[in-house]
Formats: structure tokens, sequence, C-alpha cells
């Protein structure tokens, strides 16, 4: 585990970069993760960042796009153009919270 | 009073409670009820062998009462709801079973419905599932006249049961069309959509190879939206097009309609419940185990074997009102068949990657982790006697439900390249 800084924020990032400590993250540093994968954040980002941050809370899972797309009101066909490409990963990068599990 | 445990499920997890939970309740105090839809019970891990004819269907079906022992009531009927507030089962026949304490093991089944296209004009004619006996059967008859074009084998979402089965059915298909002399015709394509074949850095280190090896095009992040019959051809969300000639295909996996009627599911009928007790998150008399739960975890037998020894003992105390004191770790481990008659054998739980080193005695084996190796394709074939005689009657297996890490080596990952930029990766 390593320390990074971004926009003035010092926080815990696994190998990948994904936030080790859920706690450490701020809707100024999602901003800022965001930027650095090109993203630049909508209303429409932060809802489904929003819900992320809430399931997580509730549940301790990062969410599938598939709960995102039945929970959030964010259908999965714009979750793809929000976060283009890897939609899961990207959205779980922004919300400081751990990569989406596969299994091996 | 006589209090009543019902079990919902009689496939590998909800067998296995009833037959150890027989034992461990006492007749005069426990009436134990089991309900399932049919008398079938099928051994799944051999579905993966049926499209390459190597078993016949009666060795992958013995009736459910088989391995229902004394003492416990088989019930043969359809579920319609749970009504957790008056502790009642409601069957579709209209009868009513009251419960005080509820299992709930109905486990995950394939949905092709769920995806737009997937059971049209082509589905069973050059689109096939191999996660029921049907589509493996009908499989095996499309493999004897397949001779050339484009293989894909995808899985539509996950999780899934037993994850690593489209990768072996991969392994074995390639094995298999070199065998026949028809590689060569052959393209193959793997449509994941995970970033990669294998997401953990241990597995993708080991195994990332096999693939390339075998000249298998992996197509990642690949979220199929739906199936255009007419064009034969995977389309995903982000109007990605991955054309076949031949589609394998893993269905969306879903728990039961039940659980959702009942209000007990998540958005794919999974019960949430405490992943170290598989208590329900919002009914303290209602357990859900196995598949049908939603544990961050492979859903696979050796899942649902490791979880039962300790819910049985958890199962007990709760029930005597005392603090349940076993807490499982997430241990799985399975056989990745890798064609040519061997196989690799992963063991990992929820806090720990797959390990490589030897299993089940340390340093001994006889089995190697993340190695292929003939030993390992034989055990797979072995299990299948385990299964029947002594997992499903609850009989004890020399395994732990807790994983070991003595005889296995944590791969060691300090001499990677930590400096690789790899937020760009991740994007």
């Amino acid at each position: 585990m390593t320390t990074s800084t971004l926009a003035g924020h010092q926080f815990h990032v696994d190998e990948e970069g994904f936030l080790t400590v859920p706690d450490e993250w701020s809707e100024e540093l999602g901003a800022a993760l965001a930027a650095q994968i090109g993203i630049e954040m909508t209303d429409a980002h932060w809802s489904v960042v929003r819900f992320l941050r809430d399931d997580f809370a509730a549940t301790g899972e990062t969410a599938t796009l598939r709960r995102v797309g039945a929970r959030s009101g964010v259908p999965v066909k714009q979750l793809f153009a929000l976060f283009p490409q890897k939609p899961a990963k990207k959205m779980a990068y922004v919300a400081g919270l751990p990569k989406p599990r596969g299994c091996v | 009073m006589t209090r009543r445990l019902v079990v919902l499920g009689a496939g590998t997890a909800g067998t296995m409670i009833v037959n150890k939970l027989r034992r461990r309740l006492p007749r005069d105090e426990w009436e134990i009820t089991v309900v399932d839809r049919d008398d079938v019970h099928p051994y799944q891990p051999g579905y993966l062998f049926v499209p390459f004819g190597r078993y016949e269907t009666e060795q992958l079906l013995r009736p459910r009462h088989d391995f229902v022992p004394n003492g416990v009531d088989l019930v043969l009927a359809e579920v319609d709801r749970v009504d957790t507030s008056a502790d009642t089962v409601h069957l579709t026949d209209g009868t009513t079973l009251d419960y005080d304490y509820l299992v709930i093991a109905t486990g995950t089944s394939p949905r092709p419905d769920q995806t737009p296209g997937m059971l049209g004009s082509q589905w069973r004619t050059s689109v096939f599932d191999f996660y029921t006996l049907d589509g493996a059967r009908a499989l095996a008859g499309a493999l004897a006249t397949f001779d050339h074009g484009r293989l894909v084998v995808h899985v539509t979402d996950m999780p899934i049961k037993c994850p690593v089965a489209p990768l072996e059915f991969v392994f074995l298909v390639e094995a298999w069309l070199r065998e026949h002399r028809l590689r060569d015709r052959v393209e193959l394509v793997f449509v994941t959509p995970l970033s990669g074949a294998f997401t953990t850095p241990v597995a993708s280190e080991h195994l990332g190879g096999l693939l390339e090896e075998r000249k298998v095009h992996v197509e990642s992040d690949f979220l199929v939206e739906h199936i255009d019959n007419e064009r034969k051809t995977l389309v995903s969300y982000d109007e990605r097009e991955v054309p076949f000639d031949l589609l394998v295909t893993v269905p969306l996996n879903m728990g039961a309609d039940f659980v959702e009627r009942s209000g007990l599911g998540d958005e794919l009928n999974y019960v949430p419940v405490d992943k170290h007790t598989f208590l329900s998150t919002q009914h303290d008399n209602v357990f859900a185990v196995g598949d049908a739960n939603d544990i961050p975890t492979s859903k696979a037998g050796s899942v649902a074997h490791f979880s039962i020894e300790v819910f049985t003992d958890n199962f007990v105390e709760h029930v005597a009102g005392r603090p349940m004191t076993r807490a499982f770790d997430g241990h799985a481990n399975c056989f990745i068949e890798s064609g040519d008659h061997k196989a690799l054998l992963i063991d990992f739980n929820y806090d720990t990657e797959p390990l490589t080193g030897t299993y089940p005695v340390p340093y001994a084996g006889p089995l190697g982790l993340l190695k292929e190796t003939r030993a390992n394709h034989l055990g797979k074939l072995a299990f299948r006697w385990i299964y029947w005689n002594v997992l499903l009657p609850g009989r004890p297996l020399p395994l732990p439900a807790a994983m070991s890490m003595a005889g296995k080596h944590p791969v060691d990952r300090t001499t990677e390249d930590t400096t690789k930029d790899t937020t760009k990766d991740t994007a």
C-alpha cells in the first residue's frame, strides 16, 4: 500500500491507484481523481458517484454495474456514456472505493 | 414444543445441511422439512464435460430422496413466497409450511430470458449454454458438426456459479479442436465483462499465459446488451460487436424468483446475509446458504461445502440462544481443467489471493496449486464419487473449512515494478 497526493489531498492507494481507505475520500478529491482519467464531473456523474458511496456505506461492497443500473436510476447504457469503456472500474476509482470483485 | 426447521432447496447446500443438522438436532425437539421442485439431483460440475461426450446422463443425475436422511421430510413443490411476518412458506399448490427457522438454499440459475435476443431464433441453433444438462447435450450435437469459423465463449455478467467453468470450457474446446485436427480452421474468442480473463494479479501472472499460448483472443470489459440473431453478433452497451458462428454463452445468473417476491433479495435475487455467519441481514430466524446468498466469494460447491461446516455449528448455537462463535473466511478451492488431461488447482479466501504450493497436505500435495498437472485432472474426475458418497450425505471429509497457509507460498510481489503508472491501466 502506498500513499498518493493529489490536489493537496493525501490518501492511501492500492497498486492500481484505487483508494484503500474510503473515509479519505471527499467530493473535491473525487473530481480530481476523475480529471486524472479524463472525466469532467457533471451532475449526472455525481448522482452515480453518490449512489456508489451510499451503497458502499450500507453494504460494504462496491456496487456492480447491474446494481447501479437497477438501483440508481441511471441506465447501464448511460453509465457507459458517462464512464466510457470501463464504467465499473472508473466509477469505483472516482468514488474512492475498492475495485469491483472478480474471481481469479 | 417441537420446533420446525424448513430448508428451501435440496441441492448441494440444502442436502448437506439436512444431513448434518438431523444428526445435531434431537428428533423429539426438531422437525426438519426440505423443499425442492423436483426429485432430480444433478452433479453440476459434470456438465462441463458433456459437450465433449465424456459423461452419460445417468452418471450425473440421482434422485434427491436418496440423499435425504430418515427423519427429514422431503416436500416436492414450487415455492410461491415466504411470509417473514408470519414465519410461513407458501407453496404454489396452496399449502403452507410454518417454520421457526428458515434456511434458503435455492441456489442460482442461468437466465437467458434476461438478455434481449438470447432466446431468439439462434437459441440452440448457434447459441448454446452448458450450465443446464439440456444445453450441454445440445452443444455436444453442435460441436459434432462444427468444423470451421468463429467460436465465441461468452460470460454475460458476474457473479456466475463456478466462475472458472467458462475458461475451462475454452481450454477443453481448444484441446478438442486440436485432437480433431480443426484448430487451424477455428478462431477462438473469449468475451468477458471483467477487465480480463483473470482479474487478480497473482492469477493473471501465473495463468494469463495459458490463453495466449492457445491463441485465444480475449475481448474484455464487454457487457452484452443484446444478441443480434440475424447477424449472429453479440452487441455490447457501448456498441462494440463480436460476431460468431458458434456462441457458447453463460447467461445472467440469478437467485430464485420467490426470493424477490418475498422481498428478501437484492437486484439479482440473492439474499443479503452476514458474510461470516449467513444469517439474513433482515431476519434473525432466516439464513441463506450456498449460491443463494450474496457473500462476496465464488458461487461454487466448494464454498457451499466449507460454509456448511461453519453454518451447522453456528446454527446449533444460535437456536440455543447463544452467540455464534464460528466465522466463515470465504474459503474456496477449485480444479481448473486446462485440456490435454491436465488441470490446475486454486485455493483462496476473502482476504487471500490464489496461492501456489500444494494441497491438501502441506509440502506433499499430491495436488499442485496453480500448476497444470495430471494429478489435478484425476482429482477433478475423482471428485464426482466423493460428491455422491461423502459430501451430500454430510460425512466428514478431512479438509478443514478454514484456509491454512501451511505449504502454500504467498507469491512475492515486492519485485514488481511499482513505479508503473497504473492509473492509466485502470481507465
